[in-house]
């Protein structure tokens, strides 16, 4: 069987070739989302610890975890899964459908689980 | 970065046929589709779980509250940071694989197989680590017990297996625990409620467990367990990749597509990781 990752005229990794000077240069982007990465997470604990549950400022905090998680995600996936630098054709062929699929699954699960929290409230014995 | 995939080419000719029109190689693109798929799994897990979750109409457990053991700590009240840790690894093996991917765009075999390794330690860290959280979990802290009357009173300390409360120094419960009449009994009383008892919930099994109700544990342990399969197949793929490298396999192939593959599998489970911290864990 012929294999495609072996026909060189074909061989699209063979073009993400670069040399050390561009090298270089992807190292320092490796490094400062590293360094994102991490202070991201640090805030979250410190968060996490220092916030009680219940109190008036854990709303905010709720959604600035959610807010914090999908900045990360997003480094993760455009950077070190080098998404960002793919075709905008492959990027929306793997985006779209996932976001599109996702959104709808929060939104009915979030909807019937509160009218589910609802009704077992009201008819709890 | 430098490659196909940057290069403006005419789309007539880009879709033309005979040649991809996303510049990726099919393995590529099929671990990019295995990963879609493989993300919609644990979204669905992780709905599932906020669905229960949000359902419940009990207490449910917080995350800071039942997670806040560090190895050699002993009794130290240290929430969050051992799972904190854990995600640091987690994050500092995703640099090394990405590193290593860099390296091998330079055809650089001394760099992919230095960063490679370290990869491959860091998966090893992550899975003991996730072992002893596991094991603590199911062992558990001091626990509760049920009466007649249906109530639960939780322990402050354990009575080891084999003893009773009158053995342990300063035996209390507390009763009505996380409510706003809640009570600390102490002396006989609490010792005679202990030998009336009628369970010992102790730690976690699937049918029951000291922190909230059954789903809890069970969610904690098939998502865990499921992204912790994960991270052990991918140090298992990263593993032969390695062999590959030090065998110059992919120097004789002339590129390490290969490398950015399993990387791109390896950043798909930190990438697990960073949602399953956030909404199991801090939420």
């Amino acid at each position: 069987m012929e294999r495609d990752d072996l026909i060189v005229n074909d061989s699209y990794s063979v073009d993400a070739r670069h040399d050390e000077a561009h090298g270089k240069q992807i190292r320092k982007k490796i490094y400062f989302v590293t360094i994102l990465l991490s202070v991201i997470t640090t805030v979250e604990v410190a968060l996490g610890i220092f916030i009680k549950q219940g109190t008036d400022f854990w709303p905010v905090v709720k959604w600035s975890f959610i807010a914090m998680t999908l900045v990360k995600a997003g480094y993760i996936v455009l950077v070190f899964m080098h998404l960002g630098d793919e075709r905008k054709s492959l990027r929306y062929v793997i985006l779209l459908p996932y976001a599109i699929f996702i959104l709808y699954l929060l939104f009915i699960g979030v909807t019937e689980s509160s009218h589910l929290n609802d009704v077992w409230l009201e008819f709890q014995p | 970065m430098a490659g196909e995939a940057t290069k403006a080419i005419d789309k007539t000719l880009l879709w033309g046929g005979g040649r991809s029109p996303f510049s990726v190689s099919y393995g590529k693109m099929m671990m990019w589709f295995f990963l879609v798929s493989d993300a919609l799994t644990f979204s669905g897990l992780l709905v599932a779980y906020g669905y229960a979750r949000q359902a419940y109409t009990g207490a449910w457990p917080i995350g800071e509250e039942v997670f806040h053991a560090f190895p050699f700590a002993g009794h130290a009240h240290l929430p969050l940071l051992y799972v904190a840790m854990m995600t640091f690894i987690l994050i500092i093996s995703s640099v090394t694989m990405v590193l290593a991917v860099e390296a091998g765009h330079r055809m650089d075999r001394k760099g992919v197989t230095k960063w490679l390794a370290l990869t491959i330690v860091g998966g090893f860290i992550f899975l003991g680590s996730q072992a002893w959280e596991w094991g603590h979990f199911i062992h558990g802290s001091a626990g509760y017990i049920t009466t007649d009357t249906n109530a639960q009173y939780f322990l402050v300390e354990e009575v080891p297996h084999g003893k009773t409360a009158a053995d342990v120094e300063g035996f209390a419960l507390i009763a009505n625990k996380g409510q706003e009449n809640e009570s600390t009994i102490t002396g006989d009383k609490a010792i005679s409620l202990f030998n009336e008892r009628i369970d010992y919930v102790q730690g976690a099994n699937m049918t029951i467990n000291e922190y909230g109700p059954p789903q809890y544990a069970n969610f904690f342990f098939f998502i865990t367990g499921f992204h912790g399969f994960h991270v052990f197949s991918g140090v298992v793929i990263n593993i032969i990749v390695f062999f590959g490298v030090i065998k110059g396999i992919y120097e004789k192939r002339g590129h390490y597509e290969m490398v950015e593959k399993t990387g791109l599998y390896w950043h798909f489970v930190d990438l697990v990781w960073v949602f399953v911290f956030t909404f199991f864990y801090l939420i």
